[in-house]
Order: C-alpha cells, then sequence, then structure tokens
C-alpha cells in the first residue's frame, strides 16, 4: 500500500478548477461555459511583463498567484458592517452567503432584484446573461478578470426595473479570511431606464494573512437612469488585490462611481467607463490611503462614444511612509462625441519623503468641438498648514490626518449621502489608527 | 501666577544660523500682564513670537525661554502649545477641506488624556457662544478654516481659537494688521474679554492705534533684535507722536 501525502494547498490549478465547476454543475450551461472559457483564458494568457505599457511602474513580482488557494470553508469572524441606513444587505464570508436582510416586500413587488449569483443564476439566468461581462474591462487585467469569471462565486446581482426608484442604497459586504485564501467577487448592476440606485460594496479582511482577491463589477445604467457605485476596499495588508469596473451608460444616464482604497499589499484597480449614449455623465472618483510598502495601482479609461456626454475623473492619493502609486488615465473621444466634456485629474498628496506617486494622463481625441483637459499633481504638506495645526497643539501624526481629510473632502463632499460620507470617513480614519 | 521668560535669547533663520535676527533679548510675561512690543520692520519682532512657539524655520542658537522656569526649546510645536503658549498668527494659513468645527475640535481633543473625549454637546454650545461674541457668524464652523476668508474674518477666527483654547500665554502677532476700524474693535474686545489673572499677553504691533483699545501695562520698543526702551502706555503714545527715528539714534549713539 502507498500513502500519497496530499499537499496543503489546492491551488489556482486544473485539478481545483474541475472541482470547483463539478460543484456547481447545477448551475446554467451557459454559466459553466463562461467559467471554461475564461479558465482557458487565464491559461492562455501570458502574465504581465515589463515590456507592457498597462503595467508600466507595477511591481510585477508581487503579482505570482501560485500561493493562492481557493476557500472551502468561511470563517465564523465576520467583521461588522458599518450600521447606516439601507435597502438591503448581503454578507459573503470567503465564497459564501453568511448575513443578508431581506429585500422590503415594496422592492420586490416592484420588480427589484437584489441576490447572490448563485440565487440570480437560479432564478433570473437570462437576465444576468444579458449583462454579464457585456463590456468587459481590456486596461491589461484580463488574465485576472478571467481569473474572477473562472472562480466567481460570491457577487451580487442588483436589478432596478424601469422607472423604479430605490433611495436607500443597497450594500454588500465581502469578507475574506485564512491565510493564502482567495475571493473573486462579481458584481452586476443593471438600472433599467429611469431608475435609480446606489450599491455599496464593502470588502474587508477577516484577519491580516496574505490573501488574494480579483473583483469584476459590471455596472450598467439605461437612458435617463441614475446610478450610484461606491466601493470600499480594505483588504489586510497583505493582500493581492485586483480590481476591474466597468461603467456604461445609455442616453442621459447619469453614474457616479467613488472606489475608497486602502487595504492590500499591492492593488490594482482598472476602470472604464462607457458613454455610450448623448448627454450621458459619468463621475469617476478614487481616494486612497496608501502607507508602509503598499502600491496603489489605478487605470482608467474614459469612453465618449456619443455628442454631449460628459466625464469628470478626479482620484485623489494620500502617499505615506515608502508606499507607491501609479494613475494611468485615458480619454478617448469618438469622431461623433462632439460637445463631449471630458476632465481627468489625479491629484497626489505626499506626507513622506520616500512616497513614490507616477501619474500617466492622457488624451486621444478624435472630434472637434470638445472640452477636454487632464491634469495631475503631486505635492508635499505645505510646511505653513502643518505648523498652523501643530500651534494649536496638534500632533504631527493628527495633523496630517486632518490634512488628508481636508483633501479628500473635495470627493467626500459629492456624496449625496451624509451617513455613508460619515461610514466612510470612519473607515479612512481607521486606516490612521491601525499601525 | 505663571510666568513666561525669554531669557537672552538669540534666534536666526534656520538655514542662517550665524546672522541672528534677535539678539540676546530678555523679557518676563506674568499671567495678568499685558506686554505690548513695538518697532519698526525688521527688528525681529514676529521672529521672536514665531522662535517662542516653535517654528522650524527659525532657530534658537543661544538663551533660554522657560514656563515656570522650566525650558520649552526641546519642546516640538504642539507640546508648546499644549504646555500654554498660543500663537496669533499675521498670516494665518489655510487649510483646504478642514472645517474650523472639526479643527477646533481636534485641538481640544490633543488636550485631553488618553481615552478622553471632547464632550460634543457642550463643545459646540461654548463653540457657539464664543463666536456670537466674536460675532462670528455660526455658519463658519462648516467652513474650511481661512480659506476665503477676508483678513478681519482670519483675525477674528484666530481670537476665536485663543478663546476657545484657553492659553496661559498669548503671542499676538501683529493681530491689528489689515483691520479696519470695526473688525479692530471687534478684535480688540474679544482680547479684552479674555484678559485677566490666567493669561498673559505678548503682544506685537506698528502701531499705537491697538493700544488705544487693548491697553497695554508695558510697552517694548524692539530695535535691531534687542528691547531698547521700556515703558508704560505712555511710551507709546510718544512713540505715536516721534516715531521710531529718535529711538534709532539714540540706540546707535548708545552702542557707539
Amino acid at each position: 500500500m502507498t500513502t500519497v501525502s496530499a499537499s496543503p494547498f489546492t491551488g489556482l490549478d486544473a485539478e481545483r478548477f474541475a472541482t470547483h465547476l463539478a460543484q456547481r454543475s447545477y448551475l446554467p450551461a451557459w454559466w459553466i461555459a463562461a467559467k471554461q472559457e475564461a479558465w482557458n483564458e487565464f491559461n492562455s494568457l501570458p502574465m504581465p511583463s515589463r515590456k507592457d505599457e498597462h503595467w508600466r511602474f507595477a511591481n510585477l513580482k508581487g503579482l505570482a498567484l501560485e500561493d493562492f488557494q481557493v476557500p472551502e470553508d468561511h470563517s465564523s469572524l465576520v467583521p461588522r458592517l458599518p450600521d447606516f441606513p439601507q435597502a438591503s444587505e448581503i454578507i459573503f464570508s470567503n465564497c459564501q452567503v453568511v448575513g443578508r436582510t431581506g429585500l422590503p416586500q415594496e422592492l420586490a413587488d416592484q420588480g427589484v432584484i437584489f441576490a447572490s449569483l448563485d440565487e440570480a443564476l437560479r432564478d433570473h439566468s437570462d437576465l444576468m446573461r444579458k449583462h454579464f461581462q457585456r463590456h468587459p474591462v481590456q486596461l491589461g487585467g484580463q488574465k485576472f478578470i478571467a481569473l474572477n469569471v473562472a472562480f466567481a462565486a460570491s457577487g451580487t446581482f442588483l436589478y432596478v426595473p424601469k422607472g423604479v426608484k430605490v433611495d436607500l442604497p443597497f450594500v454588500v459586504q465581502h469578507t475574506l479570511s485564512g491565510d493564502r485564501q482567495s475571493i473573486f467577487p462579481h458584481t452586476i448592476v443593471v438600472l433599467e431606464d429611469q431608475a435609480e440606485a446606489s450599491l455599496v460594496e464593502f470588502f474587508v479582511s477577516g484577519d491580516t494573512k496574505s490573501q488574494l482577491a480579483s473583483g469584476v463589477n459590471d455596472l450598467h445604467a439605461g437612458q435617463n437612469a441614475k446610478l450610484t457605485y461606491v466601493g470600499a476596499q480594505n483588504w489586510s495588508d497583505d493582500t493581492l488585490s485586483f480590481q476591474a469596473n466597468s461603467i456604461h451608460a445609455e442616453r442621459d444616464a447619469h453614474i457616479q462611481c467613488l472606489n475608497v482604497h486602502l487595504g492590500g499589499r499591492q492593488a490594482r484597480h482598472e476602470s472604464h467607463s462607457r458613454l455610450a449614449g448623448p448627454g450621458s455623465h459619468c463621475d469617476m472618483l478614487a481616494l486612497t490611503v496608501a502607507k508602509e510598502a503598499q502600491e496603489f495601482d489605478q487605470r482608467t479609461l474614459q469612453t465618449h462614444q456619443a455628442p454631449h456626454t460628459t466625464s469628470n475623473l478626479l482620484y485623489k492619493n494620500a502617499l505615506i511612509d515608502t508606499a507607491k502609486t501609479i494613475f494611468s488615465g485615458l480619454i478617448v473621444v469618438d469622431p461623433d462625441a462632439q460637445q463631449t466634456d471630458a476632465y481627468q485629474t489625479n491629484r497626489n498628496l505626499l506626507l513622506s519623503d520616500k512616497a513614490e506617486a507616477n501619474s500617466l494622463p492622457g488624451l486621444e481625441i478624435q472630434a472637434n468641438d470638445v472640452r477636454c483637459s487632464h491634469g495631475a499633481t503631486s505635492g508635499r504638506v505645505p510646511p505653513e498648514q502643518e505648523f498652523y495645526l501643530q500651534s494649536r497643539g496638534i500632533d504631527p501624526a493628527k495633523a496630517h490626518e486632518l490634512i488628508v481629510f481636508g483633501f479628500f473632502e473635495e470627493v467626500l463632499s459629492r456624496l449625496d449621502n451624509e451617513q455613508l460620507h460619515t461610514v466612510l470617513s470612519d473607515l479612512i480614519q481607521s486606516k490612521f489608527k491601525k499601525s | 501666577m505663571k510666568s513666561l521668560e525669554i531669557r537672552d535669547l538669540t534666534v536666526a533663520l534656520t538655514e542662517s544660523p550665524d546672522q541672528p535676527i534677535v539678539k540676546g533679548l530678555s523679557l518676563t510675561i506674568k499671567t495678568g500682564e499685558v506686554h505690548a512690543i513695538m518697532g519698526p520692520n525688521g527688528t525681529g519682532k514676529s521672529t521672536l513670537s514665531k522662535a517662542i512657539a516653535g517654528h522650524p524655520d527659525y532657530k534658537v542658537t543661544s538663551g533660554d525661554v522657560l514656563i515656570d522656569g522650566v525650558s520649552v526649546l526641546e519642546m516640538e510645536p504642539d507640546e508648546r502649545a499644549r504646555a500654554g503658549i498660543f500663537l496669533a498668527f499675521q498670516y494665518p494659513a489655510e487649510i483646504p477641506g478642514v472645517s474650523i468645527a472639526n479643527f477646533l475640535r481636534a485641538a481640544e481633543q490633543a488636550r485631553l488624556a488618553d481615552g478622553e473625549n471632547v464632550d460634543a454637546a457642550a463643545y459646540y454650545k461654548r463653540l457657539y457662544s464664543k463666536m456670537d461674541s466674536l460675532k462670528i457668524d455660526r455658519k463658519f464652523t462648516s467652513r474650511s478654516v481661512n480659506e476665503g476668508f477676508s483678513g478681519g474674518e482670519k483675525k477674528r477666527c484666530e481670537i476665536l481659537q485663543m478663546a476657545m483654547l484657553e492659553p496661559t500665554f498669548a503671542l499676538m502677532d501683529e493681530t491689528d494688521s489689515g483691520l479696519d476700524i470695526d473688525a479692530l474693535k471687534i478684535v480688540a474686545e474679544g482680547v479684552n474679554n479674555l484678559r485677566g489673572d490666567n493669561l498673559g499677553v505678548m503682544m506685537i504691533t506698528h502701531y499705537q492705534r491697538l493700544l488705544d483699545y487693548i491697553v497695554p501695562d508695558f510697552v517694548h520698543v524692539m530695535y535691531d533684535g534687542r528691547i531698547v526702551k521700556s515703558g508704560d502706555k505712555s511710551l507709546a503714545i510718544e512713540l505715536e507722536a516721534k516715531g521710531y527715528d529718535w529711538i534709532k539714534e539714540e540706540f546707535a549713539t548708545a552702542s557707539a
């Protein structure tokens, strides 16, 4: 008799993927096929290389995936979700639903769907299929998007029918716990014409272990719809994080996206907004606190495909210690997209001499009657501000914190939801407390 | 009674420590006293106040500054502030995005022991009452510190901070500059309300005008980095009538 000593890790390998699929044989065939295709794509795509402009300045060694495994169980320790008024919430721990509040009957009666991926695949397969990866992001991270699709098990489908307006935000929390565990959240938000809704997602680690997260969003706003999406990422400081955000706006749609980036050893965020219908508008906002040796890599694309479209990107990074940020953004205005107003601004506040902020703004304009601008600034904390605060008895660390909050306020104040403003401020503040 | 003792103090710019600006100045301010420091431009008045507050651009090359016999020179600016020193700036910094309410609350929080928290209700009550007495619109609490303020608003905001933080020693650097007569009266009234046994004031000014409203106990004339003449209020009146030239001549003769 021979004994085979099993490796404690079942990595992201073919065997593991086969098991993943086999466990999901009850799901629709199109979903299984999409996963299989994504798995093939993941394997055929090379890892990012030094020659790849999409990954300029990024730490490529940090992207190694070998050691991570797909979690089979969930932790019972789920960090508490900030308490604020909401329409409904779903809480995932590793890939399983561990908590949720029911959708108010009034919303269910109007046809609103707020469901985990598995539920949505069971009950609304066709609707979900129509919008799943309809406009994939192609900003260099396709391999990680493929990995997400291959292993996606946790995630949410929010669907708001035509003309339905939901005031309170929908809330999702993804929690990841355990050493070398990984998570692949996939979020699909569909607002039909004239619908209004907001979704807030929290991405948090239940411990400080080394983890892998690759998340994907498909956000879709129909004609004259109003969508607010907030993603607050606070993984452990030893997490490799990847997030791809696809935004699609039809005629006169209004989309506001805010991403808060706090956690991760190395966190990449790709965001592509498509202003597909005339009169559509998108705000792309981001706030990052980068400290110690963290690297935050943000790649954006604003595509104006129709006339009278507007987009406004404002990414603000506060850098502490030896942290590093990369911002690379592009505005593309198609020939037909006359009277486009497009702005792209990246501001970096350096709180340390050793921090590194890289900025690569860009424009590609094919129409002749447009207003576009891009700008990037990096600056130290003005010494007179520092001294002024200290002269009132505020210690240097707290003074920096106040200055960072002041710096961020321009973005946070754009949120209509006061409670959410407070929740995000508290979350950002927690980063200054943990050290 | 407490004392702020400036002992034979020499101060230079940090970047050029060999060129002193304040040159061996001595002065003791006790709580309950208001000392006016007058003098022509460029004699080191502002440098003196910033050096006492711990501004990093200035270096004390000799001498000492002591509160009740304890030197503050090894303290960081925030520690000096918590030890009781308050600098009312000639040109207060603008802090975008930080509201006055949050800023002052952080300053009050900094004075509490670990684990203690500012009582928000009591804090706002106190803040509003101080604002009312300084005729500052309550809407200012949500405005960013000094951002877009007029000269008069900035100075009133300095006095508001002083009223809230209740320092032991206030160093007021040209608080009257840029103020019209109405603003000057409000500021002076604010300072007069704070005067008393628990506060010592060092008031730097070019002009005697301020001293009509905040009557000093002592007047010192500063010239070339030193105090060259001290007296009471009548010295300020004399300066107003005769200008500074006679001081310069007297000083030139004395040092010749």
